[in-house]
């Protein structure tokens, strides 16, 4: 190894820490001075300028650039009106992604949220309780990729037969079952590939769901029993009612990283075998295929299924506020 | 005493977790919930065993042959790291995510801490229609984003034929700062959106003593503001840094070249094309894992303050 080959990189660093500090520096003088002369706007201006320039150019600016390129061909230049929108609802490589992307928005916030909620239920209170959730959260701190290495070798293949590798074929064998390709069988590879973000986002709506819990009132459960409520009774019509914000704000969350997810798809299928997503092949319309307009397309679709939850989501937290008063 | 009040009276002191189990019937709620935690453990245990195993024994076997016949090699991570040949030398994409992460962190956090405070302290006209905007912007997925920030760096940005910007023509290692603005930008809507919630409850009176001795919103801003928030900073710079850290898409569009990629972007397209060089993959996924992984144990706390302040990245 040679340390002199990575100079430029820390070389860089340092000249962007500098530059940093830099601009900071001269923001903080502006500030002083407009503080001096007690002028709010410009005090305010100054502070906000950073986040708003960036915010202007690289996300406003751009997502009414992806708009209107939806309306364009490939290169950007020919106007096709509507035609791309047509694609992906008729084309049966798009509609299978429609399909696909359709499966995993529904089934996983399900999935992860009620394996989430059974969890935190079962561990409440338990001896150990904090290892428990620390096991299950662990996922979230590996990354989409990580993950689906990880995953990669519990459903492994090995063509001979003999000697599988992959965990999940080695059972199989072990209960005396021929092997499965598991990844390449399509429909179910799709939910092959629901496991490994199944297996991240439980944690997160444990730890969540485990702290509303905390707040469920003993004495209503307790009068509960006592008036002679079935277990069952108790879970259904107080337990999950008394955090059921917890439970939305816990299954919106994963629904919108579930719909923009590109990394596990990219890493364990590249999106062969029926498995593409929308998020996926938005990227691979833009920067492989190199149509422009497809991928603007995708890329709008995206948006419109996330803004009514997120607006649903909004309106949960205002209830929320309401009743916290 | 009869037996009823016994029971009565060792039911007090029990906690709710206590009554919920006795509920579902204990024996069942213990056997699912160790089931659980098991299965959760067991797929990144296998990786990190087979990590330590060599070559050969990766492509023969599976990783829990390695209980009966232990055999362990860092050859694979000496290769992944170092070597010229191909699927190694990951070592210079380990320190391409380093210099991300550390400006891609910094930068947007402290814009971030900026622009909130003066969102929730500095009273100026339209200050609330200018928040429900950046609030608004968490809606935006990043893929809206991607193409024309793409060609902004590339192309330049004109209105007709005025250059506002002109193109950058970045290559090479000078790629790593169009990753390190596409990240600011990013995290810039839910660092401000939390940094306010939590900026929003510091004690006004605090602020208006403050500012009748004197200080400048400059001075509030650095000597009350900031120490007050600094869990809730914390806490937004995990969730950055294990964004930033665990990022692939962003990486892979914003610096494509294979030298200047960050390492979680070359580990998902080594993994995709699944090819030649599969065995190195588990020591290179936990070089990737282990940082973000201990950082994340270590820090948990701040991590999970930050998920409750009811959070969402949208």
């Amino acid at each position: 190894m040679d340390i002199s080959a990575y100079l430029d990189r820390f070389g860089l660093l340092a000249v962007g820490l500098i530059a940093f500090v830099a601009i900071l520096m001269a923001l903080y003088g502006l500030a002083e001075l407009a503080s001096r002369r007690d002028r709010n706007r410009a005090v305010a201006t100054v502070f906000l300028a950073p986040a708003v320039l960036f915010l202007l150019v690289g996300l406003v600016y751009p997502a009414v650039r992806t708009f209107a390129m939806s309306f364009f061909g490939s290169e950007g230049d020919e106007f096709v009106g509507l035609r791309n929108y047509a694609w992906a609802v008729s084309d049966p490589d798009a509609l299978q992604i429609l399909i696909n992307t359709a499966l995993w928005i529904i089934v996983v916030p399900l999935l992860s949220t009620a394996l989430g909620l059974v969890y935190a239920v079962l561990i409440d209170g338990r001896t150990g309780e904090r290892v428990y959730k620390a096991l299950v959260f662990l996922p979230m701190g590996i990354s989409f990729v990580g993950a689906s290495i990880i995953w990669k070798f519990v459903y492994q293949y090995s063509g001979t037969g003999e000697n599988q590798i992959g965990l999940l074929n080695a059972v199989l064998r072990g209960l005396g079952l021929q092997p499965v390709n598991w990844l390449t069988e399509f429909p179910m590879n799709n939910f092959l590939l629901m496991v490994v973000l199944i297996w991240i986002e439980v944690g997160f709506a444990t730890v969540v769901l485990s702290a509303a819990l905390k707040g469920v009132p003993i004495e209503m459960i307790e009068a509960a029993r006592i008036d002679g409520a079935k277990p069952a009774q108790i879970f259904w019509n107080i337990t999950v009612p008394s955090i059921r914000s917890a439970i939305v704000v816990v299954a919106v969350t994963v629904f919108i990283a579930t719909l923009k997810l590109f990394d596990i798809v990219r890493a364990m299928t590249q999106g062969h075998y029926g498995t593409d997503v929308l998020a996926h092949n938005m990227v691979e319309q833009a920067f492989r295929l190199n149509n422009d307009g497809r991928g603007a397309t995708l890329a709008v679709l995206l948006f419109l299924l996330v803004v009514p939850v997120v607006i649903y989501q909004v309106r949960n937290m205002r209830r929320q506020e309401l009743e916290a008063r | 005493m009869t037996a009823a009040a016994r029971e009565q009276a060792a039911r007090i002191g029990e906690t709710r977790g206590d009554r919920l189990r006795r509920m579902l019937s204990s024996r069942v709620a213990s056997v699912v919930a160790l089931l659980i935690a098991v299965l959760w453990t067991i797929p990144t245990f296998g990786l990190f065993i087979n990590s330590l195993r060599p070559d050969q024994e990766i492509r023969t076997s599976g990783w829990w042959t390695f209980f009966t016949d232990p055999e362990i090699s860092l050859y694979n991570y000496n290769y992944v790291l170092y070597s010229d040949s191909q699927g190694g030398g990951l070592f210079v994409n380990l320190i391409n995510t380093v210099v991300i992460t550390i400006i891609g962190v910094l930068v947007p956090v402290t814009f971030a801490a900026l622009a909130a405070y003066a969102l929730s302290w500095i009273n100026f006209r339209g200050r609330n229609a200018l928040y429900i905007g950046i609030f608004a912007l968490q809606v935006v997925p990043l893929q809206m984003a991607l193409i024309p920030l793409l060609s902004i760096f590339s192309r330049g940005l004109h209105i007709g034929d005025f250059t506002l910007m002109p193109a950058w023509d970045l290559d090479g290692v000078y790629t790593i700062v169009q990753v390190w603005i596409a990240h600011s930008i990013f995290g810039l809507p839910l660092a401000i959106f939390l940094l306010h919630n939590f900026m929003r409850e510091l004690p006004g009176d605090v602020m208006e003593a403050a500012r009748i001795d004197g200080a400048t919103h400059s001075q509030i801003f650095r000597k009350v503001v900031l120490p007050l928030v600094t869990p809730a900073l914390a806490s937004i710079a995990i969730f950055q840094f294990l964004w930033v850290w665990n990022d692939f898409l962003v990486g892979r569009t914003f610096a494509p070249g294979e030298a200047t990629r960050p390492l979680t972007a070359v580990l998902g397209d080594m993994a995709g094309t699944w090819g030649f060089g599969w065995t190195r993959l588990p020591a290179a996924a936990f070089i990737a894992i282990i940082v973000p992984l201990v950082v994340f144990l270590l820090l948990q706390r701040y991590f999970v303050r930050g998920l409750l302040a009811g959070s969402v990245k949208g």
